[in-house]
C-alpha cells in the first residue's frame, strides 16, 4: 500500500507530524490539557480555554482576521452551512434570493437546493470556459431581493482561483453578502478579510495538514455580519454553533494554519516546480487537454483529459497512483464530472479526465515515476480504444452516429 | 470501487484485442454504447462455413468491468454457432465477472455487442430474419 504515490492532496492531506505531535498532547491526562474550555472554574478549563483561544489567533492571522471573527465548526460543510442557511433565515427579511455558481462543491449547492425548498430562490450561474466567474453576468443576476451570494475561492476540481477582490466590490457596492468556500484556498493563496470585501469564508483543516472533522467560519464583524444558528444547545461560540469544543481538534487546525502561513511562500514554489514537471511530462502526449485556467490556478492541480481513453479505467489501469477522476462511471445515471460539463467541456473529455493533486510531500522521484507510468498506460489503453483507433482513421467522431443506451 | 480478481484479469490481459477488416464477407461488426455515455465497445466475430464463430476480436473505450465484460465475451463467442452465442446473457457476463450492481450496464453493452455484431454478419449474408445459419449457405 505504502508503494502507492499520494497524488490526490485536494482530497484529503496527511496530518503534518507537527500538528498530530502537539494534538496528541490534549487528548491524554498526561499534560493536563484534556479539559473542557467551558470549564470556568478550574485549571483544566482555563488551560483548554487558552489553548483554543491561541488557534483561534492562529487561523485568524492567515487570512487578516480578528480571532473574534472565527466560528469553529466541524468542517467546510458545516461551515458552508451555517453561512449560507443561518444568513439566508437571519435576511429573509430583506429578500430571498441567492446567487452560486455551478462549479461550487456539493456543501454549496446542496445547501442552496434546501433553501429552495425552504421557499428561496436560488440563481446557479456558469463560469466562463476557463473556470473562472463572469463579472457582467453576475452583476446582471443580482437583484434588489438577492441578499447573498455564494462563490467559491478555489475549485476543488479543476483548482482555477476566482477573484475575490473583485466579486466582493460588486457584492459590497450592491449590499449583498458575499460568502466564500476557501477549503482549497486556504494555505495555498494569500487571503486577507482586511481588503477583499469577503463577508463569510469557510475553512477546512483537512486540507491544510490538520485534522478530518475540523473546519472553521469567518464571519465579518466590520460591517457586522448576522446568522441564524443552526446548532442549539449550550451556546458555544457566542452563540452561533453549541457544542463543546473539540480542543485537540482545535489546536490541530491552529498548528497547520500557524505553519501553513509561515511555509505558504516556500512550499508554493517547491509544489509548482513539482506540478509543471508533471505538465511538462504529459504534454508530449497527443491529444491531451488541461481542464480550467492555467494562469489563475493553485501550483497544487493538474487536471488532464486524455482523449479516447475513459477516466475510470486510467485510474485502474494507475493503480500505482492515488488520483482522482471525473469520470462517473459507477453512478446510474453515467453523469459525469459536473464541473467539467458547466466549463463547456464534452462528455468524453470529462469521462476522460484526471485530476493530480501534489502537495507538501511530494517528491520529484514521485512525479517522474507518475509521469513514466501515464505515457505507458495511456498508450496500452489506445491500444485497446476503438476511439482511438477510428480517430487515428480520420474519422470525425462527432459525426458518427452512437447508439445511445 | 474494489473489482473482482477476473475483472482484473481480464483488464490486466485482456483477451483477443485487435479488428478484423470489417469489408470481409465473414466478418460481422458491432459497435455498442456512445463516447458521451463513457463506454463504446466494439466486437467483431469471423464466421467459418459451418456458420460457427471460429475467432472474434475487441476493442472498448470504457471502465474497467466494461473492458473485461468484452473481453471475456470474445473468449466465450469462440466456437459457439450464431444461435448459441446469441443465448450468452448478461446475467451470465455479470455472474462470471462478479459484476457489481453499478456496473451491470457493463454487461448489458457486451450482450448487446454480441447482438450486433451477429446481425451486421447476418445482413451481410442478406439475411437478417433468420433464426438459423440455412441463409448464409445460400448466399
Ligand atoms: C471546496 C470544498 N468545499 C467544502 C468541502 C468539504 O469540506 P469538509 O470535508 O471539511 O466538510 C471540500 C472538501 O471536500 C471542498 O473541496
Amino acid at each position: 500500500m505504502s508503494k502507492t504515490i499520494y497524488l490526490d492532496y485536494s482530497a484529503t492531506t496527511p496530518v503534518d507530524p507537527r500538528v498530530a505531535e502537539k494534538m496528541c498532547r490534549y487528548l491524554t491526562a498526561e499534560y493536563g490539557l484534556f479539559g473542557n474550555p467551558a470549564s470556568r472554574s478550574h485549571s483544566f478549563g482555563w488551560a483548554a480555554e487558552e489553548a483554543v483561544e491561541e488557534a483561534r489567533q492562529q487561523v485568524a492571522a492567515l487570512i487578516n482576521a480578528d480571532p473574534k471573527e472565527i466560528v469553529w465548526t466541524s468542517g467546510a460543510t458545516e461551515s458552508d452551512n451555517l453561512a449560507i442557511k443561518g444568513a439566508a433565515h437571519f435576511y429573509a427579511k430583506k429578500g430571498k434570493h441567492l446567487i452560486t455558481l455551478t462549479t461550487e462543491h456539493k456543501a454549496v449547492l446542496d445547501t442552496c437546493r434546501q433553501l429552495e425548498r425552504d421557499g428561496f430562490e436560488v440563481t446557479y450561474l456558469d463560469p466562463r470556459p476557463d473556470g473562472l466567474v463572469d463579472l457582467d453576468r453576475l452583476a446582471a443576476a443580482i437583484r434588489p431581493d438577492t441578499i447573498l451570494v455564494s462563490i467559491m475561492h478555489v475549485n476543488n476540481e479543476i483548482g482555477v482561483i476566482q477573484d475575490i477582490d473583485a466579486i466582493g466590490q460588486l457584492t459590497r457596492s450592491k449590499g449583498v453578502l458575499f460568502h466564500v468556500d476557501a477549503a482549497q484556498s486556504a494555505g495555498k493563496v494569500p487571503i486577507d478579510v482586511t481588503t477583499s470585501q469577503v463577508d463569510l469564508m469557510s475553512f477546512s483543516a483537512h486540507k491544510c495538514y490538520g485534522p478530518k472533522g475540523m473546519g472553521a467560519l469567518y464571519v465579518r464583524r466590520k460591517p457586522r455580519v448576522r446568522l441564524e444558528a443552526q446548532m442549539h444547545g449550550g451556546g458555544h461560540e457566542r452563540g452561533l454553533r453549541s457544542g463543546t469544543l473539540p480542543v485537540h481538534q482545535i489546536v490541530g487546525m491552529g498548528e497547520a494554519f500557524r505553519l501553513a502561513r509561515e511555509e505558504m511562500a516556500s512550499e508554493n514554489e517547491r509544489v509548482r516546480s513539482l506540478r509543471d514537471r508533471l505538465l511538462a511530462g504529459v504534454s508530449g502526449i497527443e491529444e491531451v487537454y488541461i481542464n480550467g485556467d492555467m494562469e489563475r490556478r493553485v501550483p497544487h492541480n493538474l487536471n488532464v483529459s486524455f482523449n479516447f481513453v475513459e477516466g475510470e479505467s486510467l485510474m485502474m489501469a494507475l493503480k500505482e497512483l492515488a488520483v482522482s477522476s471525473g469520470s462517473a462511471c459507477t453512478s446510474a445515471s453515467l453523469e459525469p464530472s459536473y464541473v467539467l460539463r458547466a466549463l463547456g467541456r464534452s462528455d468524453e473529455l470529462a469521462h476522460s479526465s484526471i485530476r493530480f493533486t501534489i502537495g507538501r510531500f511530494t517528491t520529484e522521484t514521485e512525479v517522474d515515476r507518475a509521469i513514466e507510468l501515464i505515457h505507458e498506460k495511456i498508450a496500452k489503453l489506445r491500444e485497446l480504444s476503438p476511439l482511438w483507433e477510428m480517430f487515428k482513421e480520420g474519422i470525425d467522431l462527432d459525426n458518427v452516429k452512437w447508439a445511445a443506451h | 470501487m474494489a473489482y473482482s480478481d477476473k475483472v482484473i484479469d481480464h483488464y490486466e490481459n485482456p483477451r483477443n484485442v485487435g479488428a478484423f477488416d470489417k469489408e470481409e464477407q465473414n466478418v460481422g461488426t458491432g459497435m455498442v454504447g456512445a463516447p458521451a455515455c463513457g463506454d463504446v465497445m466494439r466486437l467483431q466475430i469471423k464466421v467459418n462455413e459451418q456458420g460457427v464463430i471460429e475467432d472474434a476480436r475487441f476493442k472498448t473505450y470504457g471502465c474497467g468491468s466494461a473492458i473485461a465484460s468484452s473481453s471475456l465475451v470474445t473468449e466465450w463467442v469462440k466456437g459457439k454457432t450464431l444461435d448459441e452465442a446469441l443465448a450468452i446473457k448478461n446475467a451470465d457476463i455479470a455472474e462470471e465477472l462478479a459484476l457489481p450492481p453499478v456496473k451491470i450496464h457493463c454487461s448489458v453493452l457486451a450482450e448487446d455487442a454480441i447482438r450486433a455484431a451477429i446481425d451486421d454478419y447476418r445482413t451481410k449474408q442478406g439475411d437478417d430474419s433468420s433464426e438459423t445459419d440455412e441463409g448464409r449457405k445460400s448466399a
